[in-house]
């Protein structure tokens, strides 16, 4: 049973590994605008598939968007 | 009728057919080639007409030319790399955040952007080499995204966001569930032989953890209870700080004697649900700034003239060689002259040398009429240029100008809530010592009857009736109130303007703004009748004008037919003229409409009156004029009567005294009513209102108010739109919500109800514990047990009380 004192370093080491991961992700000012990167996340599919559009447009005739 | 793609207004004037799409101006339609060149359409499709129509930009951003200027507002700058951030109050939508991040796109000097959407700003990275600031800013505004650059930018560092509470927030949390994990074992006590074995290190681990409990995250309850100790005030945190100090000195002892397992866990739950508290009431609104001066209204530089020239040029072509520059408005000195163009703030006291001049005072001295000045008048900083350029002569430095020198009243650097008792340092006062008593003779009971638990006991009471659940009502109770407020926008600046709020019996209105609208809504027509068909010329030419009164008066007469303009002048400035073949009309100032005119079938009563008015000729017959006058704002009435329920109500107006037979007529009985309050004596008025022992709330919105707003209790802005200036204040409530002050008025006093019945609720779970205490059963799971109990209980029922109350101010807003 002499392994507790090994299992509870390591379950210490570990919490405090996530620890310095919170103070180091609110140090670098992750916290501070929290809604931006939500909306920006979304951004990045939509754009790859309005790029396809825009290509496939472009190979047939000339690029006519309309807005639906 | 047809809404323009870009920016979603009503086509009212002309529709512009491009692209099989309708804009609403060429402005709109500009923007949108821009953004369809460079492949940005996307733009359009994540919201639907996103745009902002880019407004007059010639010159407006000539200043960043100068190196000296755009130096200050650079964050960062070296080898051929700069790095902005630029305060866009247009942004608002997801398109917003899209293209701002895509301007890469448009030009690629750009390297990366990035916007914060809660502050609207975006830091830009570009390089130098390619782009200058002024072209950057210019690409901004072009897009309908001006940034707003002010004399503040310029005059200092920015402050740094302070995230220890966070930290501490984190460490704590932190220890409390290690804590809990660790105490466990013991708590579920089988004799077992190994946790006899291993229960030491156990203990001597969690130990470890509540050091930093103690001595980090708690901290800030041992500093603020000495402050409070040394100024002879027992604030609430007196009896957290002893009841943190004597669970972690008796839990220390008690490990290092081998008499228990402590309460460790206790200790870091009971600094984590304070904290937790605390970070709850902190609701900030990173998009509104409740401690501007007049640094952020005024602009960061000024064309002025080099003067040297102007001595050297003997003829009246003097005038021509002088040479402008953009100067900083800290360097102006007396003596400078400086061009100011219309719709540009005059940032100094000054002389008016040339040029005429119709300056509009009303954000800061409350006229509600712009005023017209002649050369050689005085003109005091703050007044904005209504009409065409002028050239001034300053008198006096920007920090000695007649407005600024408001900001040197010491009530601008006093802190206004320093000396206010909130609801639970009154209870902590009675709570403490009620606290200290039981403690003491509990321990005299004990010592009497059985000493080896007289000790005990005494610790076991400081340590259950720590008022955890007390000093939480407060900051749950209001923190929600406070979003609830914000949620209908009326953003507080902090919990205690709320408390403050519910003592409010005087209520103090400023009038131009804040009882009126800004625009210029209401138009009479005076004169003689137009006929039918001057009235659909006078609509065609006005539809062709882009003046704003020309849009507005435009906007009241559509119903009229319109018909083709053979020909259309307009003289800026001055007037506009239509023609048609068998009716010539002409709109706009009187000199201009009689000058050619004939005839005058209307006497002028509104000529230097300072009332705004269109004047009106047809056919060299001078007809009459539209009259502008500022709006009340909706339901005035009704909030008067309901306040005045409750609250004494006082007018106070820059203004003229031109209104009050009419306030006076609406006002309850009994109110005051000044008029020609200059802003000294506004602050003044509050001050003796004051001394009269009157709570006072200050309802304003302009810079001739930031003294009143300072000394009352609670100084409120109406505000027309949140994201441009408003003087310093406790609170913002959007003017659309004008209507609804009354209800924020009883729901804050509700809210204090509300804790007072946390309070009780409190209350009895002290009993229970002292209970266990003082018979010196307090076992270290009783404790575990309770204080979560008691701090999630108070927690989950001032939510649910203030929901239900909040439910009120949305049916409210219904009706």
């Amino acid at each position: 049973m002499n392994i507790i004192y090994m299992l509870l370093a390591i379950s210490v080491f570990v919490a405090l590994l996530f620890f310095a991961a919170f103070i180091y992700s609110v140090r670098n000012g992750q916290y501070d605008d929290t809604y931006t990167p939500s909306v920006r996340m979304l951004f990045e599919d939509e754009l790859i598939i309005e790029k396809k559009e825009l290509n496939k447009s472009s190979n047939e005739s000339k690029p006519i968007k309309k807005k639906d | 009728m047809e809404n323009c793609f870009h920016c979603g207004e009503v086509c009212d004037r002309s529709t512009i057919k491009h692209e099989e799409k309708s804009f609403c101006c060429h402005g709109c339609k500009t923007v949108f080639d821009i953004l369809n060149e460079n492949d940005l359409s996307y733009y359009y499709d994540l919201q639907e007409s996103p745009g902002i129509t880019p407004s007059r930009i010639e010159g407006k951003y000539d200043f960043l030319e100068n190196t000296v200027i755009s130096e200050k507002l650079l964050e960062f700058n070296e080898q051929g790399i700069q790095v902005v951030t630029l305060l866009i109050p247009s942004i608002h939508c997801s398109s917003c955040i899209w293209v701002l991040e895509n301007l890469n796109k448009l030009n690629p000097a750009i390297k990366t952007a990035q916007v914060d959407f809660p502050k609207k700003n975006v830091r830009i990275t570009y390089s130098s080499d390619l782009l200058s600031l002024h072209d950057l800013v210019v690409l901004l505004a072009r897009l309908g995204y001006d940034p707003y650059i002010s004399l503040e930018d310029a005059s200092g560092k920015k402050t740094k966001t302070d995230r220890s509470l966070i930290y501490k927030l984190g460490v704590a949390g932190f220890a409390f569930g290690n804590i809990m994990f660790l105490s466990f074992p013991e708590y579920f006590k089988v004799d077992e032989f190994w946790l006899e074995r291993f229960k030491h290190v156990f203990r001597w681990v969690m130990f470890g953890f509540s050091l930093p409990v103690v001595f980090y995250a708690g901290w800030g309850y041992f500093v603020s209870a000495f402050k409070g100790l040394r100024s002879k005030i027992l604030n609430i945190d007196v009896p957290i700080a002893i009841g943190i100090f004597v669970l972690f000195v008796r839990s220390s002892v008690e490990i290092i004697m081998d008499w228990g397992s402590g309460f460790f866990d206790s200790l870091a739950g009971l600094v984590f649900f304070l904290l937790l508290g605390k970070f709850f009431q902190q609701k900030t609104y990173a998009f509104l700034s409740f401690e501007r001066d007049y640094k952020s209204y005024f602009p960061i530089a000024v064309t002025r003239l080099l003067k040297g020239e102007a001595i050297n040029g003997a003829s009246n072509d003097a005038i021509k060689l002088k040479k402008e520059e953009q100067a900083q408005v800290y360097e102006l000195e007396k003596g400078d002259r400086i061009i100011i163009r219309n719709s540009e703030l005059i940032p100094v006291d000054a002389i008016l040398i040339k040029g005429h001049a119709l300056i509009d005072y009303s954000f800061v001295t409350g006229e509600a009429e712009p005023v017209v000045k002649q050369s050689g008048d005085y003109l005091y900083a703050g007044g904005r240029q209504q009409a065409g350029v002028i050239e001034l002569e300053v008198l006096k430095p920007v920090e000695q100008s007649y407005l600024t020198k408001l900001w040197s009243n010491e009530i601008f650097s006093k802190n206004k809530q320093s000396g206010f008792e909130s609801l639970t340092d009154q209870i902590s006062k009675r709570f403490t010592i009620t606290l200290l008593l039981i403690a003491f003779v509990s321990t005299a009971f004990w010592l009497f009857y059985d000493k080896s638990l007289a000790l005990n006991v005494f610790t076991s009471v400081l340590i259950v009736a720590c008022p955890c659940a007390i000093a939480l009502a407060a900051p749950f109770t209001l923190g929600n109130l406070l979003r609830i407020f914000g949620r209908n926008k009326c953003y507080i600046k902090n919990s205690k303007v709320i408390e403050q709020m519910s003592h409010i019996d005087t209520v103090v209105f400023d009038k131009t703004g804040t009882l009126t609208t800004n625009q210029k809504n209401g138009i009479i027509y005076e004169g003689v009748t137009l006929s039918e068909e001057e009235k659909s010329v006078l609509t065609s030419t006005l539809r062709a004008s882009n003046h704003p009164l020309s849009r507005a008066l435009y906007t009241l007469l559509n119903k009229n037919g319109i018909c083709t303009l053979d020909s259309f002048n307009e003289e800026v400035g001055k007037g506009i003229e239509g023609v048609t073949e068998s009716h010539t009309v002409k709109v706009g100032s009187y000199d201009y409409v009689t000058k050619d005119a004939v005839r005058k079938s209307h006497e002028v009563e509104y000529e230097n009156t300072g009332k705004t008015t269109v004047h009106i000729g047809a056919n060299d017959e001078y007809k009459g004029c539209f009259v502008f006058y500022n709006e009340y704002r909706k339901g005035m009435t009704s909030v008067f009567k309901e306040l005045s329920e409750t609250c004494e109500l006082v007018v106070l107006s820059g203004d003229n005294s031109g209104e009050q037979a009419y306030l006076e007529q609406i006002l309850p009985q009994g109110s005051s009513l000044l008029f020609n309050q200059k802003p000294e004596d506004k602050l003044n008025y509050i001050k003796q209102l004051q001394e009269q022992g009157k709570n006072v709330l200050m309802v304003g919105d302009g810079l001739n108010d930031s003294g009143a707003l300072a000394q009352s209790n609670v100084g409120l802005v109406i505000s027309e739109n949140v994201n441009v200036f408003s003087p310093a204040c406790d609170g913002i409530l959007d003017a659309s919500r004008f209507n609804q002050i009354t209800t924020f008025m009883t729901l804050s006093r509700q809210g204090i109800k509300v804790i007072n019945y946390a309070f009780i609720f409190s209350l009895f779970y002290n009993v229970i514990g002292l209970g266990f205490a003082v018979t010196g059963n307090l076992a270290p799971v009783v404790a575990a047990i309770l204080m979560p109990l008691s701090s999630i209980s108070i927690v989950v029922f001032t939510t649910v009380y203030t929901y239900f109350l909040g439910r009120k101010l949305s049916v409210s807003k219904k009706n």
